[in-house]
């Protein structure tokens, strides 16, 4: 533990850190563009140079360790003229055409040569100009203002694992470029916006539309995903701008997932925002008095055996609270929430938890992923798993669809039979987990969603516990969620009650003509086509698939016009905050469930989203520990029973048009198109 | 002074008189009105009067959109929006100017990187109603047109002490 004097300030840091940390320590501003904490350092754009005693001359901080009884200045004269040096240098080829450059007013060039430049410039000569680079449908790049930090390039090999970016060329001909001038194909790639210190790197959705300044900032929940990445939501007037990640180190880090960065322009379209009845076969504009009326006649003239609930991917925790105790008041037992068919156990709460946690990542010695692609399913978990491996020896096995995952892996096989090759122990990865202190499994919806889901989850279970996952500090039994609602949605019990019928169960019969009211909320990833027969109530923010069948729709709003509840896969509740209005006549979805219950006559006991949350405390206490991860005790769970040999089959196959929101999406479906074809043509002899 | 002599001036209208005089020598006075609107005075260069978007001489409009007029504007009445044009250059899709709530300070013009928006040396742009006083882009870019030999002139003029 080295001390330092930083200008006057006695300072002590960890073994291995930067000059530039300790100077943070001692709180003096270093600026700096190259240097980023989650990156390996460049030490390439000399900005954070300081004066170090008995150095010939200044150092650059961010690159020198720090060593004991260094003396440090940081507000000489000798400094303040190397940093201005450094951005004469700098600027030199920089166009300065900050008027329309979209990092104008977050630019860290523009502040930092406003703190620390010396205000003008010697060199006369012309300026470089650089061709621009194709960097897919997300990603605008304008490389004359380049200022050659590599965090980009950084980034995309260490965080986001495609090698993809480099820098061609030497001195003044450097160049930033995807090598094969293709779309960066990374799920992460949306990140490389935010690193970008000028604005070489900025979002081509977002090109021109607005300033940051007249952004109105909203701090909420990403609800696209089942991580729960905490994200700001940038607004102007009643349009979402943007959205961007906010630090949280238990979760997202700084990261954002691109799925989540883009889909915004999805909350324009196809939305709902006028109640809609079906009179004579087609869709009708309704007033909502109407159509509360004509769903609550519906269920009241329906005998609750033949009344079914099912709840999608994006519904707030408050509203499948509403909607649990609706249909426990018409006594109706068919609520399901699990509409891809995943068979989990809603009784026991470790069974379907992320028990880990995702900081808990990197402290595990062995990991073996099971029907499932994090890359696509949980971007941002895949790039902690990411983070863990690079960090040393770290053994990862999977089982299920032989997918890049941007990680050295060990291949075991594609179905349930490998599962339990390793969990008999005839597979030498038991071993590793075995020999591991803190070993995990991570199990996809590809491995639950199947008839033999339940004992897949028995086998994982004996894994786990054979292997010695289960300790008093340690739970490596993670079940990772493709949907923000489906965790919340357990915790709340929905799940048929006695005699229910779960959603494969309530589709059939409503084929069959026995099912005769299904109410859908939110629900779209369903095979819709079953539900002809079957009067459908569809409460949503999106005319999906869901609305098509729908004989009454009740027009909801999206994650970003609500507040609500959360939890993600590793059981955190998180509060997200509206920030702009629903369109038209949408209404936040449990108002509509209460309202509803109102003109049925079975009038739901609150008033107040409060009162609500109340409620759910009582069910689930953990409710009340927002931003919390409960730990959740072990308990028994899954059924043994034969496994089928049928490989697994991942839920994402388009990572790009996951929900409703996505599908909606203009950014999305270029993204879904550009990367699509990529992969079709990606042959060994398309290089 | 004596009674006789108050009396004798007053029977005598000298004030009266006295006033005439100045009265009357006016008329050997130039002018100081201007018959307006045949005639006008003088404009400083620095004259605050209407807005106008300029052009190019190319015809290429100036405004890059950099929305700095509508940040600057202390009266909150310029409203921009902006969207790429079809060559990927950066351009408003909508500027307007409330011109009820614009208080003629020129702090846009002065904001203004290239010369685009400009408070041009018309004062005569009275309308009957209220919303003919929104203006919109085409409204700014047409007087920008008509007004461009004065505004560049003034520019002109007022270049060296900018």
């Amino acid at each position: 533990m080295p001390t330092l004097n930083v200008d006057g300030v006695e300072v002590t840091v960890e073994n291995g850190a930067t000059v530039l940390q300790a100077c943070e320590e001692a709180g003096a501003e270093i600026p700096r563009f190259c240097y980023h904490e989650r990156l390996s350092i460049a030490g390439n754009c000399r900005m954070c140079l300081v004066e170090m005693e008995k150095a010939p001359k200044l150092v650059a901080s961010c690159a020198m360790p720090a060593a004991d009884g260094m003396v440090i200045h940081t507000n000489t004269e000798k400094v303040k003229n190397g940093r201005e040096g450094a951005m004469e240098f700098l600027l030199i080829n920089h166009p300065l055409d900050c008027p329309i450059c979209d990092q104008g007013g977050e630019c860290d060039l523009q502040d930092q040569s406003m703190y620390y430049g010396s205000g003008n410039s010697r060199y006369d000569e012309t300026k470089r100009a650089v061709k621009e680079k194709n960097m897919g449908p997300l990603i605008k790049t304008t490389m004359t203002r380049c200022i050659h930090c590599t965090r980009c390039v950084r980034f995309a090999t260490e965080v986001a694992g495609v090698d993809e970016l480099g820098a061609l060329n030497r001195g003044e001909n450097t160049e930033i470029v995807t090598y094969l001038e293709e779309a960066l194909n990374s799920e992460l790639s949306g990140n490389i916006i935010d690193l970008c210190p000028v604005g070489a790197l900025t979002s081509k959705p977002y090109a021109f539309t607005a300033r940051p300044w007249e952004l109105r900032k909203t701090e909420s929940v990403d609800a696209l995903d089942a991580v729960g990445a905490n994200i700001r939501i940038d607004s102007k007037g009643q349009e979402v701008m943007r959205i961007l990640p906010r630090l949280n180190e238990e979760i997202n880090e700084e990261w954002l997932s691109d799925r989540s960065r883009f889909s915004y322009d999805g909350l324009k379209r196809q939305r709902l925002d006028s109640p809609y009845v079906r009179k004579d076969g087609k869709l009708q504009a309704a007033s909502w008095s109407e159509a509360l009326q004509v769903v609550a006649d519906k269920l009241n003239a329906t005998e609750a055996g033949k009344i079914g609930a099912i709840t999608g991917d994006i519904v707030d925790a408050e509203s499948m609270k509403a909607l649990k105790d609706l249909m426990d008041a018409f006594e109706v037992t068919s609520v399901d929430c699990r509409q891809d068919g995943a068979k989990l156990d809603a009784s026991v709460r470790s069974s379907y938890l992320f028990n880990s946690t995702i900081a808990g990542i990197e402290d595990a010695d062995a990991l073996l992923i099971v029907g499932s692609n994090p890359r696509y399913e949980a971007s941002l978990i895949n790039a902690r798993i990411r983070k863990r491996w690079k960090k040393g020896p770290f053994p990862i096995g999977l089982i299920g669809e032989d997918v890049d995952l941007t990680y050295a892996r060990e291949y075991i096989g594609a179905g349930a039979k490998s599962l339990e090759d390793v969990a008999n122990g005839k597979h030498s990865f038991a071993e590793v987990l075995k020999k591991a202190e803190r070993p995990m499994i991570i199990i996809g919806q590809g491995a639950l969603t199947r008839e033999d889901g339940a004992a897949i989850l028995a086998l994982a279970k004996k894994i786990a516990d054979d292997t010695g996952m289960i300790g008093a500090d340690w739970n490596g039994f993670n079940v990772l969620h493709t949907a923000a609602s489906r965790v919340a949605g357990l915790d709340l019990g929905l799940v048929p009650g006695e005699g229910g019928k779960d959603v494969a169960g309530m589709l059939a019969a409503a084929e069959a003509g026995e099912m005769e009211v299904v109410y859908l909320l939110g629900a779209d990833e369903i095979d819709t086509s079953k539900l002809e027969k079957a009067f459908v109530i569809y409460q949503g923010s999106h005319g999906d698939a869901g609305a098509h069948v729908a004989d009454v729709i009740l027009p909801g709003v999206a994650y970003t016009e609500k507040d609500g509840l959360w939890v993600n896969t590793e059981g955190r509740p998180q509060l997200s905050t509206r920030a702009v209005f629903g369109p038209g006549e949408a209404r936040e979805d449990w108002t509509i469930i209460r309202a509803l219950s109102e003109v049925a006559g079975k009038t739901l006991p609150y008033n107040t989203m409060e009162e609500l949350r109340a409620k759910m405390v009582e069910v689930a206490p953990h409710f009340a520990d927002v931003d919390m991860v409960t730990a959740a005790a072990w308990g028994d769970f899954g059924a043994a029973g034969n496994v089928s040999d049928v490989p697994f089959t991942n839920p994402i196959s388009d990572n790009y048009l996951t929900n409703a929101i996505s599908r909606a999406s203009g950014i999305m479906a270029e993204c879904s198109q550009a990367f699509a074809a990529d992969s079709e043509e990606g042959t060994g002899t398309h290089g | 002074m004596g009674l006789i002599d108050k009396q004798a001036r007053s029977l005598l209208l000298g004030e009266i008189v006295q006033g005439m005089a100045k009265t009357f020598s006016y008329m050997f006075k130039n002018k100081a009105t201007v018959n307006y609107p045949y005639e006008k005075g003088p404009l400083s260069p620095r004259f605050r009067g209407e807005h106008a978007l300029r052009r190019y001489s190319n015809g290429e409009e100036r405004c890059i959109a950099c929305k700095l007029c509508e940040a600057a504007c202390p009266a909150l009445a310029i409203t921009i929006d902006a969207e790429p044009r079809e060559d990927g250059s950066r351009r408003t899709t909508r500027y307007d100017i409330d011109m009820t709530k614009c208080i003629y300070c020129g702090f846009c013009q002065e904001a203004c990187p290239v010369d685009a928006i400009v408070e041009g040396p018309n004062f005569e742009f009275a309308t009957e109603t209220r919303e003919e006083l929104f203006y919109d882009k085409d409204k700014l870019l047409a007087n920008g047109d008509r007004w461009e030999q004065e505004i560049a002139q003034n520019l002109n003029a007022d270049t060296p002490y900018r």
